[in-house]
């Protein structure tokens, strides 16, 4: 098992800069994910760490070896790519292989690894067909099976699901995760798909034009998020953002919505002491879909604060019905159970739980 | 589209419409013996005695069939001097063909290649210089190669018309494969160079196998190209390293003796029968590979 550092890494492509700046640690073992817009940056990232790019500044340690000029056969990595890129002329079992009869390894212990490998990942059944009579599903698992095979210390994997239809997309992605379970290596994933890093990641790293904005287990980017941007990537539906203005008489408040049907939304004691003295200034309450609940439906609780307003459109997901209504011009979701939902229209009278509200500074977007 | 698509789409009735087809498929029918009518006098000809020829007229079939013709217009017609038929000038194309072919065919997929996975700075401009080589008209440069092959000794030699047709030919096999590997997936060389293949590992192994399409219609074209040549072929070969093409001018505009119509005919068609043998028997692959670049890693 290796480690993964970069230290200060840039990456120019002629003028545009697509890494500014990245400082990252991976610990042995770890499952880390790259996520992000597209752009942002990810991608180049990973192909930086696998040496498919070249560094414009910085250097890279794998397994504490500095490898800036080190070619990626060279760098103990295997890759896992979007589309896959078996080779097509090739049977199943030579594209497995093939990494290893490059490096002539003697045809036993290819053959071994292959039988392996195959069981591991149900291919068995079509180790000498062609990449062009598989499906999605089995093309991806081939391509795992590429990477596997050669036991390398570091698995780089560039979105490798986005290909897959809903179904096969989660049924991989609890696969890949109990692989990385039971072969403890090291893996850094690259995906657009929040829901996926938070479900693979032992630590997400929430990119944006470059920089990484967040590193931090799935649990603290989705709860304690340290900006607007980290707060509205992650989580679907995403965050309410409700432009506002802090309120600071006889309590603290954030006041919004159009003048004359102002709400007043009360913030807990300890976020307004965190506050304290920034009357009138400009902020944005963040609210995640689940806060924000049909009033009563919940065991009464500290912190709560009551508004009615009405729905302006009503999604039903199965679990739990999504209600559109409007503070101020913009549209919010509030996530409530089937059984309290209301037609379009009606006054709703919602419930929110103000301990759970993010609050930003709307000019920096940084975390209050 | 294949044609089972096309049946399938909802055609317009009447009477109108049948007028239509009708007059379609009669220009379609005149074209098509407009152009093939020279070809049915040129085998027709060739079958035929020269006393057939001097009585009969231009388009009539032969009466009494006879290889004489070719069997002269093989082994015995004079090109210059020399009385041994297009023998031993088919055998000099072939050997100054599938050199030239093999090795420009092979350059044009290595640089093709380097152009779209191996992409460095001035890659676009490169290419647009080798592209520049098929637009320059080949009189041009007619004086610096016979020069050049002078100072390298090739002279006159099939050899040397060997390097100037794979330097000549470079600039379309090179075009050919480069529009063919841009629809060749990056990723593809990306996993081979994760998997530890070489710059050549990955061309011999990965590449070119999956490339067959595009290496078809390259062979054929240079085939073609080259079996066709004459300029070069005039140009820079002397008497008996002549190619067919050039012996066959030398057989038809020989000044002496009597016009033999039938031998000139069948020496044209043995001059043509290669490059018409190749169209036929990898011509489904020409087709499919022009339009390779809807070719799928």
């Amino acid at each position: 098992m290796s480690d993964i550092r970069l230290d200060a890494i840039w990456k120019k492509f002629g003028a545009t800069e697509v890494i500014r700046g990245i400082d990252l640690t991976i610990d042995p073992g770890e499952f880390v994910v790259l996520v992000g817009p597209s752009g942002c940056g990810k991608s180049t990232l990973l192909n930086l760490i696998s040496g498919l790019e070249t560094l414009s500044s910085g250097n890279i340690f794998i397994g504490g070896r500095k490898v800036n000029d080190v070619p990626p056969r060279d760098r103990d990595i295997a890759m896992v790519f979007q589309s896959y890129a078996l080779y097509p002329t090739k049977s199943v079992r030579d594209n497995i292989t093939f990494g290893m009869s490059v490096r002539h390894i003697p045809r036993q212990v290819q053959d071994a690894a292959v039988a392996e490998f195959a069981g591991l990942l149900h291919i068995e059944d079509y180790l000498e067909r062609k990449p062009a009579q598989l499906s999605g599903g089995q093309r991806q698992r081939v391509a795992m099976g590429r990477a596997l095979v050669r036991k390398p210390d570091v698995f780089l994997f560039d979105e490798p699901l986005s290909n897959l239809d809903a179904k096969l997309r989660i049924e991989m992605r609890t696969e890949i995760k109990k692989l990385h379970q039971r072969l403890g290596k090291t893996v850094v994933y690259v995906t657009h798909d929040q829901i996926e890093a938070m479900t693979l990641a032992t630590r997400i790293a929430v990119m944006d034009a470059g920089h990484i904005r967040q590193f931090a287990d799935p649990f603290t980017v989705y709860d304690d998020p340290v900006d607007l941007f980290v707060a509205g990537f992650m989580g679907s539906p995403p965050m309410n953002m409700i432009e506002g203005k802090l309120r600071q008489d006889g309590g603290s408040f954030v006041e919004c919505g159009a003048p004359g049907a102002e709400l007043r939304f009360p913030l807990p004691e300890a976020m307004a002491r965190r506050v304290a003295g920034h009357d009138g200034l400009a902020v944005i309450l963040g609210l995640r879909p689940e806060t924000i609940f049909a009033a009563g439906s919940e065991l009464p609780g500290p912190d709560r604060y009551c508004f009615e307003l009405p729905v302006a459109v009503v999604e039903p997901t199965g679990p739990d019905t999504m209600i559109v209504f409007e503070i101020g011009g913009r549209d919010l979701i509030a996530r409530v159970r089937p059984q309290d939902a209301r037609p379009q229209g009606t006054r709703f009278r919602f419930e929110v739980e103000m301990r759970k509200a993010k609050l930003f500074d709307a000019a920096s977007g940084l975390r209050l | 589209m294949n044609r089972r698509q096309i049946d399938g789409i909802v055609r317009r009735g009447g009477p109108w419409q049948a007028v239509q087809r009708g007059v379609l498929f009669a220009v379609l029918a005149l074209f098509c013996a407009y152009y093939l009518v020279p070809l049915v006098v040129m085998i027709s000809t060739s079958f035929k005695s020269l006393d057939e020829i001097r009585l009969g007229t231009l388009t009539s079939l032969p009466q009494a069939v006879t290889f004489e013709a070719w069997a002269k217009a093989w082994g015995s017609a004079c090109v210059g001097v020399r009385c041994d038929g297009l023998q031993p000038y088919v055998w000099n194309s072939v050997m100054m063909v599938v050199p030239a072919v093999a090795l420009s065919t092979f350059l044009g997929a290595l640089n093709g290649y380097a152009l779209t996975k191996w992409r460095f700075r001035g890659a676009d401009v490169i290419f647009a210089l080798i592209l520049f080589g098929a637009f320059i008209p080949f009189q041009v440069i007619l004086l610096p190669m016979a020069r050049t092959l002078g100072v390298l000794g090739l002279a006159g030699t099939i050899p040397g018309l060997i390097m100037v047709h794979t330097i000549y030919g470079l600039a379309f096999t090179t075009l050919f494969f480069r529009n063919f590997f841009i629809g060749v997936s990056d990723g593809i060389v990306r996993a081979a160079q994760v998997d530890g293949a070489s710059f050549f590992g990955i061309f011999f192994r990965i590449i070119l196998p999956m490339s067959l399409p595009a290496i078809v219609v390259t062979l054929i074209w240079q085939f073609t190209q080259i079996w066709n040549d004459f300029l070069f072929g005039v140009a820079f070969t002397v008497g008996e390293s002549n190619p067919v093409t050039v012996a066959l001018n030398n057989v038809v505009n020989t000044s002496t003796g009597v016009k033999e119509y039938n031998v000139d005919m069948a020496a044209a068609i043995i001059a043509a029968l290669p490059t018409l043998a190749v169209y036929v028997l990898a011509g489904s692959y020409f087709v499919r590979g022009l339009s390779a670049g809807a070719v799928k890693g």
